[in-house]
């Protein structure tokens, strides 16, 4: 669509916020789940409790943080609790309904790879690690994870399950004993994708407008199956479009260029 | 008891090579005043503990500080990779870098429990993760009661905790507030503890529930505004963003990496020095 007034990034974090329900208690990654989580809270879901692993709990920042743990979001929080209450009462005490992650890979299963490409002894790309994410995709009540689309992004195989998903698809995850739904949706720059109820492979059910399934298809490192009630997402509104412009513009003021 | 001196002797005193060293601060109060004070003294063979290593461990281990590492999440959060640190993983420079690696909730619970004077940590984690896969350090327990298997990590007892706070008092009490990450815990299972502080005051004035260190649990009290800095120290200054941002190519290529650790860390007096040097090289 030519004449489109809104970029693919934008419409992945206003499909992304969309997912997020008023009221919900949503334990936030860095990075774009931190973006589309407070653009929610901005418009349909100013009650959202929004939870990050540095303590904050309940924080309404006005500019999106860089760290995890700018000053911001301990000053807009309801509470700001310690490292390990977070998530020994908080986490792992099982108060928190989503868990939001971005992620360097994700396989075809929603496992998340963020520890290293290649060999664990001898990595070809030393990636940070785990940090929160291993006990979040396990402690929450479901995950959603959100990336760029990209063959490197979804991939196949992983080299490396930092933290779960379904693990080989199945009920493999169900074996675990986990509590929580695990990953019920990716989503991308292009659409979001849901596990397969059966083999819990993640497969295409929306579009995001304006996207091509076959890219999508080209994209994804497996061969991406698509629903046969293939939603779209709507566009982005005005207001939906304001608010987040809004905010990044905020942000780049403050951190003194743009995220 | 605590003793108010400088940060150089506290340095020289409590931190020997080989020692095991937490600098903990969970992108609040980072202790990069200590940390290059460690640098400046070229302490050897340390294994260093944090949950995030940051630029101040990107420092340590490209100047060679470090033996090991035991870590969380290790990048330069916002902006990208750690470049020493991957430097170290992936090709051994400037020298091999052994790694433990964990989850955030088990650092945590093990900081606890070594604070708890219990030999392990336990907690529901690393289902169907691959890192117990490569660790011994990450075993599974079965509960006496229930049955159930919960994953078992070993408890951190530093020989030396480093931490940034706000106040201390002239008899060495401490008090720290906002992000508070894991400084109580890594304090209180540690042998030594350093507290570098913004400010020494007479009256701590510590509200009742406040987070305070007592006198007694703490080794050395040593004065140093903006010790925290770029990261920030809340009611004081906020985080350098900038300065992380910056980060990425002054440690991208070994070169430049030295030469801007020779000018700023080893050729500084101390910590006024190397910010006096930085504000220079920022005209």
């Amino acid at each position: 669509m030519a004449d489109r007034d809104y970029t693919a990034e934008e419409m992945m974090t206003v499909a992304a916020a969309r997912q997020l329900a008023n009221g919900t208690v949503c334990f936030v990654g860095i990075g774009l789940p931190s973006a589309a989580a407070n653009l929610a809270r901005l418009t349909h879901a100013p009650e959202i409790v929004l939870i990050y692993e540095s303590g904050t709990i309940g924080t309404r920042p006005d500019v999106l943080p860089l760290s995890i743990g700018d000053g911001e979001l301990a000053e807009t929080a309801d509470s700001v609790v310690s490292v390990p209450e977070m998530f020994r009462y908080w986490l792992q005490g099982g108060r928190v309904d989503i868990g939001f992650l971005g992620a360097a890979q994700v396989g075809r299963f929603g496992n998340i790879n963020t520890t290293v490409i290649g060999d664990y002894q001898r990595p070809k790309v030393r990636l940070p690690g785990a940090g929160g994410a291993p006990e979040i995709a396990t402690s929450c009540g479901e995950v959603f994870i959100m990336l760029r689309h990209g063959k490197r992004a979804l991939v196949d195989r992983l080299d490396f399950i930092s933290s779960v998903g379904f693990l080989t698809g199945g009920d493999a995850r169900d074996r675990l004993g986990l509590g929580g739904r695990g990953p019920t949706r990716i989503i991308t720059d292009l659409g979001i994708l849901e596990p397969d109820p059966a083999s819990r492979e993640f497969t295409l059910t929306t579009l995001h407008s304006g996207a091509d399934p076959d890219r999508a298809k080209n994209e994804t490192g497996w061969p991406l199956k698509i629903a046969a009630s293939l939603a779209v997402t709507p566009p982005p509104t005005e207001a939906e479009l304001t608010s987040l412009r809004e905010l990044k513009a905020r942000t780049a003021r403050a951190h003194g260029s743009a995220l | 008891m605590a003793e108010i001196v400088s940060l150089a002797e506290a340095v020289e005193r409590a931190i020997h090579d080989g020692d095991a060293v937490a600098m903990e601060g969970f992108t609040h109060l980072i202790p990069f005043a200590a940390g290059q004070e460690v640098i400046r003294q070229r302490r050897r063979d340390l294994t260093l503990i944090r949950m995030t290593p940051d630029l101040i461990y990107d420092q340590l281990i490209g100047a060679g500080c470090a033996r090991k590492l035991i870590f969380s999440w290790g990048g330069n959060p916002g902006v990208g990779s750690l470049h020493r640190f991957r430097d170290a993983v992936e090709h051994e420079w400037p020298r091999p870098l052994e790694i433990e690696e964990h989850s955030h909730a088990a650092m945590a619970n093990a900081y606890v429990a070594g604070a708890s004077n219990v030999p392990f940590a336990l907690l529901r984690g690393y289902a169907g993760s691959d890192l117990p896969k490569h660790s011994d350090r990450i075993r599974f327990v079965r509960c006496p009661f229930t049955g159930e298997e919960l994953a078992a990590v070993p408890a951190l007892r530093p020989d030396v905790t480093i931490v940034h706070a706000q106040k201390a008092d002239r008899k060495g009490n401490v008090l720290l507030w906002g992000i508070l990450g894991v400084q109580k815990e890594a304090v209180l299972g540690a042998r030594r503890a350093i507290v570098t502080v913004e400010e020494i005051v007479d009256r701590l004035e510590a509200p009742a529930n406040g987070c305070v260190l007592p006198r007694w649990v703490v080794s050395a009290v040593c004065l140093v505004p903006g010790g925290a800095r770029p990261s920030y120290a809340q009611g004081y200054y906020k985080r350098d963003n900038g300065f992380y941002k910056a980060w990425d190519a002054i440690a991208r290529e070994r070169e430049g990496f030295l030469a801007w650790m020779q000018h700023h860390v080893l050729d500084s007096a101390d910590f006024a020095d190397f910010e006096r040097r930085l504000k220079v090289a920022n005209g």
